[in-house]
């Protein structure tokens, strides 16, 4: 699956997640999220979910995969901190876990208040015991999701793919 | 603090509160929070429909949300204790919002950390949980003081709901003899898995 000229990238991670089979999302709202939360909260086959906190939605992956469903979950970096503990369930029980990370603090960033998380989103979740993917241009990222979604889903791994806030463009005020 | 007036209240016996719940559980799949609630579960004997959490506190309720929006023909019910569902607060309203109509939570409400050295928690200083998730939206909430009134709500497992019902049992803060799940998630997870129809993984 490629990103055509005409379509964002988000469009394209839609279409990829969908190949996928992701029956639920769950997210905390990110301005580099929003056109991939849009996107899937209206399409009917698509479980959606509106956390509170991001580690709400650990807990949801895990019981939706007990129950035969594949999750993603959206959140930006800052919400990483907020999962901590919360990993240690997919860790103990090998579930599989996507998450796709919007990285802020890292790159023209506005606000100094993102820059300790950005810091700490890659180390924390290594330290969990996640795997964790990169993407700084466009092109790469229908690849790195369909890589991240097969290393969750087919091979029990838990995986985040931190998408880089140069891609995601400067946040206008 | 003291404790509240509603704590005098808690007058139930927590192996006999889960054993009435649960007689009218039939296909239900159940879901364990950390610490007694597993241990409470996991006494009225061993089940492949019982997911046991060790740890990962606060998680119980939505791991209970996951599998019930992904199984909506089953009915699921989450077995949580009120420390764990005080520190998941805001899944009360990610539950609410989310309206699963077969989900169904018991907290076991003992106003105490039993865990940990009974420390009191909140709801021994009036937090009062059934009133939190009906201001949430909960479709149907109570707090149980008897074990009629316990096995009524058990029955509710039956019958389709609105959206998700929350039930408060008040129990007397005690420690009775452990009954240990197994603490390997993979091994619980596959035998879950398998009895949906899950092929190992």
């Amino acid at each position: 699956m490629q990103t055509t000229q005409k379509e964002d990238w988000p469009s394209a991670v839609y279409r990829t997640l969908k190949a996928a089979k992701v029956q639920q999302m769950a997210y905390v709202p990110d301005a580099g999220h929003s056109t991939l939360i849009k996107l899937l909260t209206e399409d009917p086959e698509v479980t959606s979910n509106v956390l509170t906190t991001e580690e709400e939605g650990i807990a949801i992956s895990a019981g939706a995969w007990l129950g035969g469903q594949r999750t993603v979950l959206l959140m930006q970096s800052s919400g990483v901190g907020n999962c901590t503990n919360m990993l240690s369930l997919p860790a103990m029980a090998r579930l599989p876990l996507l998450m796709l990370v919007t990285m802020r603090g890292e790159w023209a960033e506005f606000n100094p208040w993102q820059v300790p998380m950005s810091r700490a989103t890659q180390p924390t979740l290594e330290a969990m015991g996640l795997r964790t993917l990169r993407v700084d241009k466009a092109a790469d990222m229908v690849e790195t999701v369909e890589a991240a979604a097969a290393l969750a889903y087919e091979a029990d791994q838990q995986v985040a793919v931190l998408i880089g806030q140069r891609l995601l463009g400067k946040k206008k005020w | 603090m003291t404790e509240t007036s509603t704590s005098t209240t808690a007058t139930l016996d927590r192996r006999e509160a889960i054993a009435a719940l649960l007689r009218a559980r039939e296909n239900t799949l159940v879901v364990t929070g950390l610490g007694s609630p597993s241990y409470d579960v996991h006494a009225l004997g061993d089940r492949d429909d019982n997911y046991y959490l060790w740890g990962a506190m606060g998680s119980a309720a939505l791991v209970g949300l996951g599998l019930a929006q992904a199984q909506p023909e089953k009915r699921v019910l989450v077995v949580t204790g009120d420390g764990e569902q005080l520190m998941a607060f805001g899944s009360l309203a990610t539950i609410a919002v989310a309206r699963p109509r077969n989900l169904n939570i018991a907290v076991i409400d003992n106003h105490h950390y039993g865990e940990t050295g009974m420390q009191m928690s909140h709801t021994g200083y009036g937090i009062d949980l059934a009133k939190v998730a009906a201001a949430s939206g909960f479709a149907e909430t109570r707090t149980l003081h008897s074990l009629e009134e316990v096995e009524q709500a058990g029955e509710t497992l039956k019958t389709p709901a609105e959206g998700p019902r929350l039930f408060v049992l008040k129990v007397t803060a005690e420690n009775p003899p452990r009954s240990l799940p197994s603490r390997d998630a993979v091994f619980i997870k596959n035998r879950f898995r398998a009895h949906l129809g899950f092929a190992e993984q």
